[in-house]
């Protein structure tokens, strides 16, 4: 019998990288096109409708549980879909209605997840934390901190196993780039060179505990994959236009088969980390700053006038999203509840 | 006219409030974001922001004001046009957070969907798992079939060699899988078949690959995830119970996760504590997962094989020390055996003796020594632990009288407790003498050889238990 370490071609298939395509294209600096501005100005501002919304209905008493509002953040996802190919896919943890809205998924759908309704995404079963859509290569929706980096490892491992180019764009926080996991899948990612590029939206608090009284080293998270040589870029995440532009890049080395990138985007949230969180360990002056001087819509907004978009067509997608917003949440408050029969389906398959 | 401005929820557990302080006077312009007052909840004192730009039109509430239920009306907006502000009005608004599902509600077992049983009367309902049909027979071996000897090793090496022909979505990945042909030797020569895009050896790293593999089953392929042995996979369990098992349920069933994870389980000889640990009945609590641990080759080759075809994630529980021992298996180009149903492993009238994995070897040794003193033990080969074939446990006490379960795990919430209070359940006026379990010792497992040996069942333990629950010196 010949000894299967005989046999280098085959032991290496993991470690081969995959022919390069196309060249990297050389990037033209953070600018997008007035389309595209616009664009990242609509889907941004889905968002923050929504969620506003969600509050306003967690509020009154229609969501209930835990709910992470993802205002502020909207850039990084929206910058990050914006750079996609169309059979990428996307995987992140709790704070995920962005994500979800980002890749298209019906707004209604989503909103009735979130009010428990049996035409929810999850048909009521999942929850804020949990919606997947296979359809839209969404792939959750996770509440455990630090799965999404493991779990979209693998979704970039069947990438490869199948021989295709898609890349897998695994989001999670800056907490979570302290569990063990996200090492591991660094580790694994790299050695066997998939094609995964991960995010760590650093919002600078993880729950109430600052970065910079959690992490070693924190000024610079996107080093952190440089001991398994997995290269690693800081981003302004609140300019979508710079988020796009370095997702580009990150996404055209995933793809070239030279491994796994690491993205990380400096943002904020300004709401608490769940419903519950009052944020007293932050003062209200940043809060404030980073609303009034580092707000992702605004400054989309700004450019956009600048480029001689009128206030009136602003305010009509401001109108229209709003509009697309309450039909979603009048759906979620009238669909009914799921049927009591639903209790024991979908358990195994 | 203006629009309500309503006490919000802030928690999950919320109901009323205190407001504290108002940050704004009426008359004051208010833009979406502005914190308008302070609220004390059951948790802490929260900052409301206002959800639309607009005027305060009036405080309907003073400051200091305490227990205010949630919904109610504490102030009113007015549109910076003056009109009610958009998207606000809550005609929409709940009485009452919605309802939660009564019991009344659950349909009676005429109208359950066909998967899924009701339980029998009583206050304490049986897990609604749905349970194999015990009238549909086990597709029998056709007569005549020549049997191989093989090893429970050869067993499973033979069923993933034949899964991994039959689908190119099926591969293997764990520590040593690959080039060093398994720690274990059960991987041996896959990596020689197949190569190594799909025998792939990782680092040691359980959490990491678990969860690889996770994602890859997401994905729509079919890992076998070999953990060197089940006391390493509870650096994984995370990822085997919170992101597999829960994925069909939690995405409405959109997304499946056909995963199996496999290797040796339950004490080996001599390995100490750390391992030498049965996690059958950690497994088994799981809804969404399917846990099998098989005595006999035919069996491992058999549910491994349905295991892996499986749409669902499988722990499959295997044990070091019977991976030598050689059993007859059919020699058949497709043998499968259906996942959650027992075996009869020895007919008999007497006692009901019920094990899995290795506890058949004490079981059916006792068995044989039982005959000898006119004692016939009826042997139950479990086979799958969930769903757990409880009907074929409850025929037999019906002809028996008499129950004795047998495993290697510890005692508190093991199957042999989920076996004697199902037994209980169903066959309560059938039993005449208390359900007995065998289990092992409730310590850490000790590494001296006599003190090993006390730690684990004993064939005269099962042949003292069978004695007594048949009233026998």
């Amino acid at each position: 019998m010949t000894s299967p370490s005989l046999n280098p071609g085959a032991a290496n298939f993991w470690m081969n990288q995959i022919p390069t395509p196309n060249p990297t294209p050389p990037s033209d600096g953070p600018r997008l096109s007035p389309d595209e501005e616009l664009s990242a100005y609509r889907r941004m501002l889905l968002i923050r409708r929504f969620e506003e919304k969600a509050g306003q209905l967690y509020g009154m008493g229609f969501i209930a549980g835990f709910c992470h509002l993802y205002i502020g953040q909207e850039a990084v996802v929206t910058g990050m879909m914006m750079a996609l190919g169309e059979d990428d896919q996307i995987i992140t943890a709790y704070r995920d209605h962005g994500h979800m809205l980002s890749t298209g998924m019906d707004p209604k759908g989503v909103m009735a997840e979130l009010t428990g309704r049996r035409h929810g995404i999850s048909k009521g079963k999942g929850g804020s934390m949990h919606m997947f859509s296979v359809e839209k290569n969404f792939f959750g929706g996770h509440g455990i901190v630090g799965t999404p980096a493991p779990l979209g490892t693998g979704l970039a491992f069947a990438n490869k196993y199948r021989g295709n180019n898609s890349v897998c764009v695994s989001f999670f926080g800056e907490g979570a780039a302290n569990q063990g996991q996200v090492y591991e899948s660094f580790n694994m990612a790299s050695l066997w060179k998939l094609s995964v590029v991960y995010v760590i939206e650093n919002n600078h608090y993880a729950l109430g505990t600052s970065v910079e009284r959690s992490s070693a080293h924190s000024e610079e998270l996107y080093h952190r994959g440089a001991a398994f040589g997995v290269a690693g870029e800081q981003v302004d995440g609140m300019d979508v236009a710079a988020v796009e532009d370095a997702g580009k890049r990150a996404l055209a080395h995933a793809r070239s088969g030279k491994g796994p990138m690491i993205l990380e985007m400096l943002t904020y949230r300004y709401r608490g980390h769940s419903m519950s969180d009052p944020a007293k360990y932050r003062t209200r002056e940043e809060v404030k700053d980073m609303r009034e001087h580092h707000d992702p819509i605004e400054l989309v907004r700004k450019r956009l006038l600048k480029a001689g978009r009128s206030e009136d067509e602003l305010k009509d997608i401001d109108r229209e999203i709003r509009s697309v917003v309450n039909e979603a949440a009048a759906f979620a408050q009238s669909d009914p509840e799921p049927d009591p029969s639903e209790l024991h389906t979908d358990v195994v398959a | 006219m203006p629009t309500e401005i309503l006490m919000p929820a802030l928690s999950p557990t919320m109901e009323e409030g205190t407001l504290v302080k108002w940050h704004v006077k009426e008359g004051d312009t208010v833009q979406t974001g502005d914190v308008i007052a302070e609220i004390e909840t059951d948790k802490a004192t929260m900052e409301v922001e206002a959800l639309d730009d607009g005027k305060i039109d009036k405080l309907l509430v003073p400051e200091g004001t305490e227990h205010i239920p949630v919904n109610r009306p504490i102030a009113m907006l007015l549109a910076d046009n003056g009109h009610p502000a958009e998207g606000h009005s809550f005609e929409a608004r709940p009485t009452a957070a919605p309802q939660p599902i009564e019991v009344e509600e659950v349909p009676d077992p005429g109208e359950a969907p066909p998967e899924v049983e009701i339980a029998p009367a009583g206050p304490q309902a049986a897990p609604a798992e749905p349970r194999p049909e015990q009238d549909v027979p086990e597709r029998a071996v056709p007569p005549g079939t020549e049997m191989v000897t093989l090893t429970v090793r050869e067993a499973l090496r033979d069923a993933m060699t034949e899964e991994m022909h039959a689908d190119a979505d099926v591969f293997v990945m764990g520590e040593e899988v690959g080039q060093y042909d398994g720690a274990y030797k059960v991987t041996q020569g896959l990596l020689e078949t197949f190569g190594a895009r799909r025998v792939i050896d990782t680092p040691i790293t359980e959490y990491g690959f678990a969860g690889v593999g996770v994602g890859a089953a997401f994905a729509g392929l079919r890992p076998i995830v070999e953990f060197m042995t089940w006391n390493f996979a509870m650096q994984a369990i995370d990822h085997i119970v919170n992101s597999a098992a829960k994925a069909l349920y939690m995405s409405g069933g959109q997304m499946h996760c056909p995963i199996v994870f496999r290797g040796p389980n339950g004490a080996a000889a001599r390995v100490g504590a750390q391992h030498s640990q049965d996690f059958s009945s950690w497994y088994a609590h799981v809804p969404g997962l399917k846990v099998i641990a098989p005595y006999t080759a035919a069996d491992a080759k058999g549910l491994l094989k349905a295991a892996i075809r499986d749409n669902s994630p499988v722990v499959f529980l295997e044990n070091e020390v019977l991976y030598g021992q050689s059993f007859e298996v059919p020699k058949l180009d497709d043998f499968v055996l259906p996942i959650g149903r027992a075996r009869i492993a020895r007919v008999g009238r007497d006692v009901t003796l019920v094990s899995y994995s290795r506890g058949l070897a004490y079981t059916l040794d006792a068995a044989e020594q039982l005959a000898l003193q006119d004692i016939e033990a009826e042997v139950i080969d479990l086979r799958t632990l969930r769903p757990l074939d409880i009907g074929t446990v409850v025929n037999s006490v019906k002809k028996t009288n008499r129950i004795v379960t047998v495993e290697e795990g510890w005692a508190i919430c093991s199957i042999g407790s989920e076996i004697c209070a199902a037994v209980t359940a169903e066959a309560f006026d059938y039993l005449d003498a208390p359900p007995t379990k065998i289990t092992g010792a409730d310590v850490p497992m000790p590494y001296a050889d006599n003190l090993e040996k006390l730690a684990l069942p004993s064939v005269e333990q099962v042949i003292a238990a069978a004695k007594a629950v048949c009233y026998r010196k």
